[in-house]
């Protein structure tokens, strides 16, 4: 019911470290999580997405204790995401302070799983993570476990599943605009927008505002960037930045 | 200026803690009715069920003791859970609540494509002047997760109240006593101000 557009970071953490790779692959070390939620407290960030990509596909588990820190610096509500398999896992990470948990593997692996954090947490609580890319031959498919594994699944179907197993919103991440600064990829998110009813934040290629406009625009209901945020100029050195709260206001004026 | 955060064991109060910190007020955790009958000014927090909450606060003789707190005048505030358990009694449980400010606490009403629980940014519009709405009266917003509404008995008590399929009091404030629906350590800029101007008081 809120009416506020959410800008929302995305932070991805590995080993313990900040680290931004380029559509699903490798990784670029970029600092301290704790110093970045510090920063982004100052710049009035209202939402967070924190996933440590690691969890899953190198099964190092669920880390309580970054996360515990992280949920205690944060001046904004959060979402984590990583290696979440279980309610009692959603549960927990919920309990150390954190809003939301994103879930990816355990979608495809176990949907029941979904649900029980759902029927458990509520579905605002409950956020799945939605990573598609285009084929080759036309159309897009979708992948979990950092773009490795298949779901055989369409991005529509994906979201649809992910809607009737109870979830509340879905990130919509673009697997080959990772980090491409090429804007957002409008066609998957109008697809996506149209065939669900649930909240979708799009994710992957923003460079700027206007790419916020074009995302929202399709139908997108809140936006979400990860390199633009951390990366900056020719260069792409590493310096976090955030839209002040007057250009996060326009949008509103813009999408309504 | 110093503030006491109740723990009683529930929830992380690292980023309640943290905000007092960063905003320069003097914060301690409490967990005794000793160190809540020696402190300035009281926070109550809580996420959860309404009777575990009143249960927990029970089993270490704090509701006796923030009763007493309430009633020597000095500021105390609840935010979330701590905020309902203000009240005389809620639709969630059966124990009686601290009763420091009459009133209770009722479920939202589902209604079509009203979410239960309410969760996310909203705005809270002012009734009336109040130091603690200090730099928030206009433009504001404020992060919430709850399933229930308080229902002040008198509604001279409400603070500000926030539109969710029906208004509902989103602060309330009886004299000394008051508190906040939403999570002001979660809302950054426009928390900060109220749990700023609570220290103020």
């Amino acid at each position: 019911m809120s009416a506020f557009p959410r800008v929302i970071p995305v932070l991805l953490v590995s080993d313990g470290y900040l680290v931004k790779p380029i559509k699903f692959d490798g990784s670029r070390y970029i600092g301290d999580p704790i110093n970045a939620v510090r920063i982004f407290n100052e710049k009035q960030v209202d939402e967070l997405v924190i996933c440590d990509i690691d969890a899953t596909p190198k099964g190092t588990g669920i880390n309580y204790t970054l996360i515990e820190e992280i949920a205690s610096e944060a001046f904004m509500p959060v979402g984590y995401g990583g290696g979440v398999s279980s309610a009692a896992d959603a549960k927990r990470i919920v309990s150390i302070g954190i809003e939301k948990v994103v879930l990816n593997s355990i979608v495809d692996r176990s949907p029941e799983v979904v649900t029980e954090i759902s029927d458990a947490l509520g579905a605002s609580s409950t956020v799945v993570s939605v990573d598609a890319k285009r084929k080759l031959t036309g159309g897009y498919e979708t992948f979990t476990s950092r773009a490795k594994r298949k779901t055989g699944l369409s991005p529509v179907d994906a979201a649809l599943r992910a809607e009737k197993l109870g979830a509340g919103e879905v990130i919509l991440s673009s697997i080959d605009r990772e980090s491409t600064f090429i804007g957002y990829d409008t066609k998957l998110i109008r697809a996506v927008t149209e065939a669900v009813s649930i909240p979708v934040i799009a994710l992957g290629g923003a460079s700027g505002i206007p790419d916020f406009h074009e995302a929202l625009d399709a139908g997108a209901a809140a936006v979400a960037a990860g390199s633009m945020f951390v990366l900056n100029g020719k260069h792409r050195a590493v310096l976090i930045t955030y839209p002040s709260p007057a250009e996060v206001r326009g949008l509103l004026e813009r999408s309504y | 200026m110093s503030v006491s955060v109740v723990n009683y064991g529930l929830g992380n109060l690292g980023s309640v803690v943290n905000m007092f910190k960063r905003i320069g007020t003097e914060v301690r955790l409490i967990s005794t009715p000793e160190e809540v009958a020696s402190s300035e000014r009281v926070l109550l927090p809580g996420i959860g069920a309404f009777d575990h909450g009143m249960q927990l606060l029970a089993d270490q003789g704090l509701d006796t003791a923030l009763r007493d707190f309430a009633a020597t005048g000095k500021p105390f505030m609840g935010i979330c859970l701590g905020m309902q358990l203000l009240l005389d009694r809620s639709e969630e449980g059966i124990t009686n609540g601290l009763g420091v400010i009459p009133g209770e606490s009722l479920k939202f009403e589902s209604a079509p494509g009203l979410r239960i629980p309410h969760m996310g940014w909203n705005a809270a519009v002012p009734q009336h002047a109040d130091p603690l709405l200090a730099g928030v009266e206009n433009d504001n917003r404020f992060y919430f997760v709850h399933s229930y509404r308080v229902v002040p008995t008198n509604s001279d008590d409400i603070l500000t109240l926030t539109q969710y399929g029906q208004p509902f009091a989103s602060m309330v404030r009886s004299n000394n006593v008051m508190g906040a629906q939403f999570h002001p350590e979660k809302s950054h800029v426009f928390g900060m101000t109220v749990l700023k101007n609570f220290a103020a008081l």
